[in-house]
């Protein structure tokens, strides 16, 4: 398909320097999956969607800073929706976000209430200036609130929220954030690595699975057709955590 | 069952169905899934001297007839890139490594670094300044670096010719003169998408390289034509995503073909093409030899 044009309606401020952008066009997406977001005139980047027709933004390149200067009214191009979802499995669910991944993780919260499923959050953000979406996982249910600087709730990394639950509980674990936290969960709750769904990012450019730039090691799963959602114990023995690839295809070590 | 294994300017191939260069042949592990997946051979990214990180996006755009991209030649370079090629060719299929440069002496440099069983020299791609069909459109420059390529490469030597051009037999014959063992083609057609809501270009590069069902037509008169005047074997390429069109490109001329945009269907492709490949040959009681060509002994 052609990037379809997307007409912004209204841009909401979350923090310094993440807001969320509203569209006027329902593409029917499912939490997890993500667009392709065009830029006009400067570049084309995934993006998950925190909302059936909004996506949140963090400003951290050239296509995002480019997306900050776009108020209402302005447009952009959208190619999507893309990729497998979350799938909601069973009737108590726990959601793991960390930063700005928290984001797909509300829009999955909403249509698991729903759908009468009863959900607990973990989330967790470097400090308190940089928390978004509180009251929405508040409304949801339980919510474990971490801060990198104990600014807010438990001082320390999302894992250190881990203690005060009992994973054996929850039907269903959903994890988005950055990698090396998603890495830490990951390999702190092993035993339970069958029921976490986790929804990963790689350097996508085709978003079609043709260009290769987004295959995982040592299989080459396509993360842009095959993902991004993929059970934990399917990335326990890639490279998941450890390294991933720029736009060039070559690797670069996950960093803290 | 009819024996599907080749020879295509000296690569053994077990089947004549290939994976194109710039599909899936970023990393040594998505080589190797095409190649367990039935594959005859697979080519990988086309590789340069530096790492490159390629155009901005939009890097591909979906058209009626195909699709349309502008990748811009993203590669990490060849000296990085040996581990993906070694991890490739523990498959047991040949790895033909894709390579590009500015200048012959660019292209030999490479081919004198990188170890793979036969390199395809991409001077052909329509959308990266300075590489590609920029050289490729040229006859004296396919033969020089032909040339070069075959004078410092210990392993077979195919050449990828550009459809941008009025005439690919002048480059075919320059590529042989060159010393190719084979030539492939063909390239994407150079193209372009514009977004009718602002006038705005589809692709960051503005221009790209059309492949698909569009191309199809057009690559197999390319193949008609080359293998009507070349001596040495053409490989084919563009737009097949079933096993008649490899008859038809077989027909054309093509000893073997490759698979590019069809790859967006799923791996299953190469045993898809190969089985119908083979039940046709059972079924007209014909070979790969007596396939190949056929078209052009109908006069």
């Amino acid at each position: 398909m052609r990037p379809a044009n997307a007409v912004i309606h209204e841009v909401r401020s979350e923090t310094k320097t993440i807001r969320t952008f509203c569209f006027n066009l329902d593409l029917d997406p499912a939490p997890g999956q993500y667009v392709m977001l065009w830029v006009r005139g400067v570049d084309e980047i995934p993006m998950s969607f925190s909302g059936k027709k909004r996506i949140t933004v963090n400003a951290v390149g050239d296509a995002t800073n480019a997306l900050f200067k776009l108020g209402a009214g302005s447009s952009v191009g959208l190619r999507g929706p893309l990729g497998n979802g979350f799938v909601l499995r069973g009737k108590k669910i726990l959601l793991v976000g960390g930063g700005v991944g928290v984001a797909p993780l509300a829009f999955l919260g909403e249509q698991a209430k729903n759908a009468r499923i009863e959900v607990t959050s973990l989330i967790g953000f470097r400090s308190s200036d940089d928390m978004i979406f509180r009251s929405q996982f508040q409304s949801l249910g339980d919510v474990v609130l971490t801060t990198d600087d104990g600014s807010l709730g438990i001082h320390g990394r999302v894992a250190t929220g881990l203690k005060v639950l009992d994973l054996a509980e929850f039907s269903q674990i959903y994890l988005c954030g950055p990698e090396l936290m998603m890495w830490d969960i990951i390999s702190r709750a092993q035993d339970h690595a069958n029921k976490i769904q986790a929804c990963i990012n790689r350097y996508f450019k085709c978003a079609l699975g043709v260009c290769g730039s987004c295959c995982l090691d040592p299989d080459g799963t396509r993360v842009c057709i095959e993902g991004p959602v993929f059970m934990a114990d399917r990335l326990m023995n890639s490279e998941f955590g450890k390294y991933r690839r720029g736009p060039s295809g070559s690797k670069d070590l996950c960093r803290g | 069952m009819p024996s599907l294994s080749v020879d295509v300017g000296g690569v053994s191939l077990r089947n004549p169905i290939m994976l194109a260069a710039g599909i899936l042949g970023t990393t040594g592990a998505s080589l190797r899934r095409a190649a367990q997946a039935g594959a005859g051979g697979v080519v990988t990214k086309s590789i340069g001297i530096e790492p490159r990180t390629g155009h901005p996006g939009p890097n591909i755009v979906q058209v009626e007839c195909g699709l349309l991209n502008a990748m811009g030649l993203p590669n990490s370079g060849y000296k990085d890139f040996q581990e993906e090629v070694d991890l490739a060719r523990k498959e047991g299929v040949p790895v033909v490594a894709s390579i590009f440069g500015s200048s012959a002496a660019e292209f030999a440099r490479i081919a004198r670094g990188l170890q793979a069983d036969a390199f395809e020299l991409n001077l052909s791609c329509p959308h990266a300044e300075k590489y590609g069909s920029e050289l490729g459109r040229y006859p004296d420059l396919v033969e020089s670096v032909t040339g070069a390529v075959k004078a410092n490469a210990n392993v077979p030597v195919w050449v990828k010719l550009t459809p941008n051009t009025a005439d690919i037999v002048e480059l075919g014959r320059a590529a042989e003169a060159g010393g190719a063992d084979a030539v492939v083609a063909i390239n994407t057609l150079k193209a372009m998408a514009i977004d009718i809501e602002t006038g705005y270009p589809i692709l960051g590069n503005r221009f790209g390289g059309l492949s698909g069902q569009a191309a199809k037509p057009v690559a197999v008169r390319c193949v008609y034509e080359l293998s009507s005047n070349l001596e040495i074997p053409i490989v084919g390429v563009g737009g097949i995503s079933s096993w008649e069109d490899a008859v038809e490109m077989i027909m054309a001329g093509a000893c073997a073909v490759q698979i590019g945009t069809a790859l967006h269907k799923g791996y299953d492709i190469f045993k898809e093409i190969t089985d119908g490949l083979s039940r046709y040959l059972d079924r007209k009681s014909l070979t790969l030899d007596d396939l190949c060509g056929l078209a052009g002994r109908r006069l």
